[in-house]
């Protein structure tokens, strides 16, 4: 998502001069498309993020719209208290960029892995939480949220490749983009491992388990209404997200169910424990946690109440 | 502005009192002879940035000075729903940023100068901080970023009282050579007599040119300036209390306590 990122904000900067680029010293091989196109409107300031959000805050109080881009953790946590004073409490128009959200950068470690930005950043309800699940939708979000007038965080991947079928690039402030249709689960996912819910899905197909997958890709407006009337129709959901259990999306799907007194069960899908200092691939850190296709089929076969995979299989 | 930090301090029965007076005369340069601002809602007004929240207080009484906040507006300070809290809002008139966590201001502040030199114009921003804050890292992130940017523009003011919340800060955290901290850091240093109105009101509308290195300001101040018991660290009706100026950081005025310094404050007159 970090080429589709530059790409759709190089198409907004040329057409608006209010946007300016910081970065926190990252982005190597990613922001230098900008940074040729406006040298004037680039800023590295760097290894600073709290005080990066904080100029971000005196430059949006003055008129310009500041992209703020760091790893998700540093861009987050490290600033959250600057993020949550600053442009949340004064109401501008400041947008941060979280690259990395989840597991993104799984070998570096721990201090890299980006499982608690997200449930953090939305627990302030004048931030936009956007979180992409791929680079299509990426590119889409980002325009379709430029003229916001509060502030956004992105929780973007780094990757470029990976595509979540049936998404097509689709993009709505506030709903859920339906990616697939099935009637005995329904599968809620949000950001890259996405894709994984797909390929789940997919292998579930072949034990004649059909399951809905639905991708979240903002919270503050959360698609409340979308996921309702989703779990209205489904006995089971399973909510998958490289992400803390205490609130991410599992929270708001529970909330959901919870206060509309909605008949469904749902089985979450995140991060659970602490970290042991293991790292790994992106895949490797979904395998450890529970997160990867594997899981969510065993997960949907428990739920369904059948005990092995053979068992769906001769259904 | 003494009287009226003493008398809504009093009304609302609040601390922070003798952070409130040691900052009048900063704060009284600074809106009196320093910050051009043709009217609130002016894009090109210089910004301030009071980012040592807690002494808000004093701000309203500069903006009262001012005709920006109404005697009804200062009534209104600590009560229930009010803008005017313990710590300043963006939301109250007059009010450029919200401020309250220590270490803030001077990053928005760096942004806001950055801001004006990218938009050519001859807007200034001016922050005052307060010594103990420059023990937050955060503070000297933007004093990095500033002198790297020579935002020529910025001003900051120290005020040095000496003073923060549980103890002297040569004891808390030290500071020895704080001017020599700043012009390590590539800023230009002024000392001032924090009380004299012209030495700061010089030192703060000294002028700079695009390349000049950010400004300090450091404003020797006494923590309750203006009332002898709280210069002192004297809480008269609270015997038990041994004399430090921390008594006045957080205690609220007892009825004694309140004649006596407005009747110090009237004699001064």
């Amino acid at each position: 998502m970090r080429k589709a990122f530059v790409k759709a904000l190089c198409g907004l900067a040329s057409a608006d001069e209010r946007i300016v680029l910081l970065t926190g010293d990252l982005g190597y091989m990613a922001l230098e498309p900008f940074r040729e196109l406006f040298p004037q409107r680039f800023f590295n300031v760097g290894v600073a993020e709290q005080n990066m959000i904080g100029v971000a805050t005196g430059l949006a109080e003055a008129g310009f719209i500041p992209y703020a881009y760091s790893i998700a953790t540093f861009a987050s946590l490290r600033p959250f208290e600057f993020i949550r004073n600053g442009p949340v409490l004064h109401r501008l128009p400041v947008r941060i960029i979280g690259m990395g959200t989840g597991f993104t950068y799984g070998h570096a470690g721990p201090s890299h892995h980006a499982v608690e930005d997200i449930a953090a950043l939305r627990t302030l309800p004048g931030l936009t939480v956007v979180i992409p699940a791929d680079s299509g939708q990426a590119f889409t979000a980002i325009e379709q949220t430029r003229s916001l007038p509060g502030p956004v965080y992105y929780g973007l991947s780094k990757d470029d490749k990976a595509v979540v079928r049936g998404l097509d690039g689709r993009f709505t402030l506030g709903r859920i983009e339906t990616v697939r249709d099935g009637a005995d689960v329904a599968i809620v996912t949000m950001g890259s491992i996405g894709a994984e819910a797909v390929a789940a899905a997919e292998e579930l197909d072949k034990l004649a388990i059909h399951a809905t997958v639905a991708v979240v890709s903002s919270f503050n407006p959360d698609p409340t209404e979308d996921l309702a009337a989703l779990l209205s129709g489904v006995k089971h959901v399973i909510s998958v997200e490289a992400q803390s259990i205490s609130g991410g999306l599992a929270s708001l799907v529970a909330l959901v169910i919870a206060s509309r007194g909605l008949s469904c069960r749902l089985s979450p899908l995140a991060v659970r424990t602490s970290p042991d200092g293991r790292s790994g691939s992106e895949s490797d850190c979904w395998r450890r946690n529970g997160l990867d296709r594997s899981a969510i089929v065993e997960q949907a076969i428990s739920m369904l109440g059948r005990s092995s995979l053979f068992a769906g299989a001769s259904r | 502005m003494r009287k009226i930090i003493l008398e809504q301090s009093k009304r609302a029965n609040v601390g922070h009192i003798g952070s409130c007076l040691c900052v009048v005369e900063i704060l009284c340069a600074l809106y009196e002879r320093v910050l051009r601002i043709q009217s609130l809602g002016d894009p090109d007004r210089d910004r301030f940035i009071l980012s040592k929240g807690h002494a808000a207080l004093a701000l309203y009484a500069a903006l009262a000075q001012k005709g920006w906040l109404t005697s009804t507006d200062l009534d209104s300070f600590c009560s229930d729903g009010s803008l005017l809290g313990v710590h300043p809002e963006c939301q109250a008139p007059g009010i450029d940023f919200s401020a309250g966590s220590l270490g803030h201001g001077m990053s928005i502040a760096a942004g806001a100068a950055l801001a004006a030199i990218l938009q050519h114009t001859v807007r200034r921003v001016f922050c005052l901080i307060s010594d103990a804050e420059c023990n937050e890292g955060s503070v000297w992130e933007a004093v990095m970023f500033s002198a790297h940017r020579r935002l020529h523009n910025l001003t900051v003011i120290v005020d040095l009282n000496g003073q923060q919340a549980l103890g002297r800060t040569r004891e808390v955290l030290d500071l020895p050579n704080i001017e020599k901290r700043w012009q390590a850091f590539g800023w230009r240093v002024t000392e001032v007599d924090g009380h004299s109105l012209d030495e700061l009101s010089s030192s703060l509308n000294a002028p700079s040119r695009p390349g000049d290195a950010p400004h300090v300001v450091l404003a020797r101040t006494i923590f309750g300036h203006g009332v002898s018991f709280m210069m002192e660290g004297r809480a008269l009706t609270q015997s038990h209390l041994p004399d430090h100026p921390i008594n006045w950081h957080y205690l609220p005025m007892s009825e004694e306590e309140f004649r006596l310094a407005m009747a110090e404050l009237e004699t001064a007159d």
